[in-house]
This record gives structure tokens, C-alpha cells and sequence, in this order.
């Protein structure tokens, strides 16, 4: 096993065995977000060994760096302190998440084995020019998916416009 | 590989070893002249005190020999992860900051950086939005109510100036085409005309020819004047140093969000705080001074200089020399500045630190933003190369 495919399935454990903690077994809502945070940081790596690092950067910038933390921002506004996970809760959520993870494991099982994509090697060495790089991606997203960007950033321009008007609503 | 480790634990040495301990002196020494006071002055050694240098000694020991204590109710396992996390982004965030250029000896060349990735930039952005949790974590763990409070105004304040930090400098990315540290400071290393835009309207004047000989370094802070003051302006509000010092604001919160750490893991905040204003420094260097770059000197004229006299090997060797110090009193120079502006100014109310942000940088940026974009339109105008806005 070459060092790549080990770091690839390190990362690969530890995205998914965290993603089981956050909703499984972990105790506090706090230390909930964080495990989020190591599926994020694994996610990065294996885009990174993937050679899509612009996508591995701006998926530790924007998830890992931004949207956790307002989550802990709101945690912290609404003074989660004493967890709000009971230990009732703990083992039930643990149960649905070993329940759905199985499901969605076996199922991509079957799904990949069916499809052949077993016999493909995730870390692919023969790539096109310039691929993952931030230079090649804003090229193709400025030409030939400007519309989609363009519309985008239309529902972004709602969505930010509408939080503004239920901000202000609450206010007033 | 040892090439990379060497160039790895050199920016490591000088950065937390040297720099750090040295700014923890030098921060105590401004604020006594810039204040009228003598200063740092009681720690000895047999009498002598060496100007007060030897306080990050005495520090070191002070810290390392107290108890250290964990509030009852916090969660142990967090509040002894924060401070590491608070450590860790500051101690990494150099890798991509080249402080030097490329240099060949015999059949080896190589850059003086530790990490030359292609989203350099990007990297530093990334560094900076982790280094959030360190702070998160803290205030949340101590169970402690100043810490808790330190810790909301330490996300609030983080998470929106990292936007306008990530804004202020698309600009600079527009005018040197690149995301890649390294390239920058390559792109600095010559100089503009800075009368180009003249070409646009008319040629010149016979008699006004002189206007073509003045020519400014091709650095991030004459071509980004404005990105240059909002992007400073952001990463010092990223470091919560005064005068955007909320979140620990000891008049209010004690010390906020590490208001419940002694020892050394109050150590690490403190560290951590001191090599940012070093991670900091070089950062804007390399965007904005030119990084390892002479003014009016590029690399060819140096090693083409001394290599007529002395051989190329050695010219080589000079030049390499000259633009670590170069890059390094450039660094001195910035951290001299965030000292200057930390002792000057009062601290912020909170509605104003964030007006500051969302009312006036990012307006600003956007607006940075538009005109980098024209002026470079004109300038393909013009001539390919010619001048950027």
C-alpha cells in the first residue's frame, strides 16, 4: 500500500468515525461540533490527495472556518452549557446513527459494487493540465457555467436580502 | 528532503525563538518611551539587567513554574485542547511566507520557503479562520462567565472580519495574476512607470520625457494603496490585539476568553498572540513591501553585480543574504508599526468595531475590488504590462 492510499483511508476513518461521534456518542453539543469539524479538516485532506486542493482550501475556509463556527456562535448565544444531549438521548441517537449509517454504508456497498467503481483507484494519476487548480476552475466557471454562477449568486442575493428582512422584522 | 527540513525549522527558529520572546520586550519597551516610563527594567543577572531583555527569561520561568489550575464544572478535555489550537495556526502560518527568492548553487536551486503551494494566499485565509477555535474553545470550556463572553465577541469579531480580510485582498490577486506567495515577490522585484497612465490620453509633451524615468518598486502598497490599509486594518482585528482587543478587554472581562488559564497554557495564548504579530508582519510584507524584494535592485542587477567581482557562486551566496535581511527588516519594520498603532489608539466599542467592518471595509474592498478590475482594462489598453491602476 503506497503512503498516498494509507493517507487516504487515515482520513477516510477518521471523517467517517467522527461523523458517527457527532451524532453517536458524543456528550456535549460543543464537543459534537468539533468531531464536525474533524469530518470536515478529513474531507480536505482526501480532496487534497485527490489533487483538488483549491476545493480542499476552500472547503476548510468556508466549512470548517465559518459555518462550525456560527454554529458554536449559536450554541454559545442560546448558553447550551449542560450539553441539552441526555444520557437518554445519547444511547437513542447513537441507535439511529449506527441504524442509518449501516443502511447508507451497505447501500453504497451494493451501489458501488454493482457499478465497478471498486476496480477504480481513487488517487488517479493521469489528469488533465491544470486540474483542481483555482486557475482552471475559475476559467471554466466564468465561461462555460457562467449562467449557473451568475444564478447563484441571484439566490444568494435573495437569501442574504431575506435574512436581513426577518432580522430587522424582529427588531421592530 | 533536508533541504525542506532545514528550511522548515530555520523560519520555525527565528520566528517563535527569536521573534517572539524579542516582541514580548520590545512591546514593553515602546510602551515605556511612548509613555514617559523607564520600563522593563528589574529582572538581573548579578546586577546587570541588559535593558530589560532578560524579562522573557524571567517570563519563561514565572510561567512554566505556576500552578497549573482547571475550574471546577470545565470540560478538561477541551479546555486543554484550546490553547494547542490557539498555538498551532500561529506556529504553521509562516510555511508559505518565502523569505527569500530562488537561488542556484552548482546543480541544487532552491526557494527559500518552507511550503511553496499554489494557493499560498488561500492558505494563510485558511490558517486564519481555523485559529477562530482556539478562542471558541477556551471561553465555552472554562465555564466561566467573563470567559464566555470573551469568547462570543472573539467569534463575532473573527468570523466577519475574515471576510473582509479574504475581500481586501482579491485586488492584489488581480494585479499580480497569482495565488502563489512566491510569484508575488517575483512580481515585485521590478519597478513601474508610475506617469504610465499618461499614455492613455496623449504622448507626452517633448521636454516632459523625464516624467517616463520615475519609476516606483512594483510592490502590493503602490499598486493597492487602499487594499494595503483595509487588509492591515483586518488581520490586526484577526489577532484581537488593541485597539481590537474585545474579546479579552481586561476593563471589562478580566482577561475574557483565557481568563481561566495559568501556567504555561496561558503561555501558549500569550505565545500565540506574539508570533502573530510576527506571521502578520511577514504576511504583509510579502503582499505589500515585496516581500524579499530590494527597491530598485532586482535580482539579476545584484547577482550580476557582484558576480563580474567576486563570481557567481558567491553572488549567489550575497544576494541570498541580502534579501533574507532584506525581508527581515521589513518584518521588524511591520512590527514596529502594529507596536506604534497598539499604544496609540484607545479600543473600540463594539458597535463600532463592527460598523467598522461590514459599514465601511466592506464597502470599500467591493469598491477596490471594481476599480483594480478598470484600471486593469485600461492598462491592456494601453500597453500589455504597461502600468496597473
Amino acid at each position: 500500500m503506497s503512503f498516498e492510499m494509507f493517507l487516504f483511508y487515515a482520513f477516510a476513518f477518521l471523517a467517517v468515525f467522527s461523523a458517527v461521534a457527532m451524532i453517536g456518542f458524543v456528550r456535549h453539543i460543543v464537543a459534537a461540533a468539533m468531531s464536525l469539524v474533524v469530518t470536515m479538516v478529513s474531507l480536505a485532506g482526501i480532496y487534497v490527495l485527490m489533487h483538488a486542493e483549491l476545493i480542499a482550501a476552500i472547503q476548510i475556509l468556508v466549512y470548517a472556518g465559518a459555518i462550525v463556527v456560527l454554529f458554536l456562535f449559536v450554541i454559545m448565544l442560546l448558553d447550551l452549557r449542560d450539553g441539552g444531549l441526555g444520557p437518554a438521548a445519547r444511547g437513542q441517537n447513537l441507535v439511529k446513527a449506527v441504524g442509518v449509517g449501516g443502511t447508507v454504508t451497505i447501500g453504497t456497498l451494493v451501489v458501488a459494487s454493482v457499478s465497478g467503481v471498486f476496480s477504480v483507484n481513487p488517487l488517479v494519476e493521469s489528469l488533465p493540465e491544470g486540474f483542481g487548480e483555482h486557475r482552471a476552475l475559475g476559467i471554466a466557471l466564468f465561461t462555460d457555467y457562467a449562467l449557473a454562477v451568475e444564478l447563484v449568486g441571484l439566490v444568494l442575493l435573495a437569501s442574504i436580502v431575506g435574512a436581513v428582512i426577518l432580522a430587522k422584522r424582529k427588531i421592530d | 528532503m533536508i533541504l525542506v527540513v532545514a528550511k522548515t525549522l530555520f523560519i520555525l527558529i527565528v520566528v517563535t525563538l527569536l521573534f517572539a520572546p524579542l516582541i514580548t520586550w520590545v512591546e514593553r519597551k515602546q510602551s515605556a518611551i511612548m509613555q514617559d516610563r523607564i520600563g522593563a527594567n528589574r529582572a538581573d543577572l548579578a546586577g546587570m539587567t541588559f535593558l530589560g531583555l532578560l524579562h522573557p527569561a524571567a517570563d519563561v520561568i514565572k510561567l512554566l513554574s505556576k500552578e497549573d489550575l482547571v475550574p471546577a464544572g470545565a470540560n478538561r478535555f477541551l479546555h486543554a485542547l484550546a490553547p494547542i489550537l490557539s498555538a498551532v495556526p500561529a506556529l504553521i502560518a509562516f510555511a508559505v511566507i518565502p523569505y527569500g527568492a530562488t537561488y542556484r548553487f552548482g546543480d541544487t536551486t532552491f526557494t527559500l520557503v518552507a511550503a511553496d503551494i499554489d494557493w499560498g494566499v488561500l492558505y494563510l485565509l485558511v490558517i486564519g479562520s481555523l485559529a477562530t477555535y482556539g478562542s471558541v474553545l477556551a471561553g465555552w470550556a472554562s465555564r466561566s462567565n467573563w470567559s464566555m463572553l470573551g469568547a462570543i465577541r472573539a467569534t463575532a469579531q473573527m468570523i466577519s472580519y475574515e471576510v473582509t480580510m479574504g475581500l481586501s485582498i482579491v485586488g492584489i490577486f488581480m494585479v499580480f495574476g497569482s495565488l502563489k506567495l512566491t510569484d508575488m515577490a517575483v512580481a515585485q522585484d521590478t519597478t513601474f512607470r508610475v506617469f504610465g497612465f499618461l499614455d492613455l490620453f496623449a504622448s507626452l509633451p517633448a521636454g516632459a520625457g523625464w516624467l517616463n524615468a520615475i519609476r516606483l518598486p512594483n510592490w502590493g502598497i503602490f499598486l493597492q494603496p487602499l487594499a494595503f490599509l483595509l487588509f492591515l486594518t483586518c488581520i490586526m482585528a484577526e489577532n484581537k490585539r488593541p485597539p481590537f482587543d474585545l474579546p479579552e478587554a481586561d476593563s471589562e472581562l478580566v482577561a475574557g476568553y483565557f481568563t481561566e488559564y495559568s501556567g504555561m497554557r496561558f503561555g501558549l495564548f500569550y505565545m500565540a498572540e506574539f508570533i502573530e504579530v510576527v506571521v502578520i508582519a511577514g504576511a504583509v510584507a510579502a503582499l505589500f513591501l515585496g516581500g524579499w524584494a530590494v527597491p530598485y535592485l532586482s535580482q539579476e542587477t545584484i547577482t550580476a553585480g557582484v558576480a563580474s567581482l567576486f563570481g557567481e557562486g558567491f553572488a549567489n551566496l550575497v544576494c541570498m543574504l541580502i534579501h533574507v535581511g532584506c525581508f527581515f527588516s521589513k518584518v521588524v519594520f511591520l512590527v514596529w508599526l502594529q507596536m506604534l498603532i497598539r499604544w496609540s489608539f484607545p479600543r473600540f466599542r463594539y458597535d463600532q468595531l463592527m460598523d467598522l467592518c461590514w459599514k465601511v471595509i466592506l464597502p470599500l474592498s467591493l469598491l477596490n475590488i471594481f476599480l483594480t478590475a478598470a484600471g486593469m482594462l485600461l492598462a491592456q489598453q494601453i500597453a500589455p504590462g504597461a502600468a496597473a491602476s
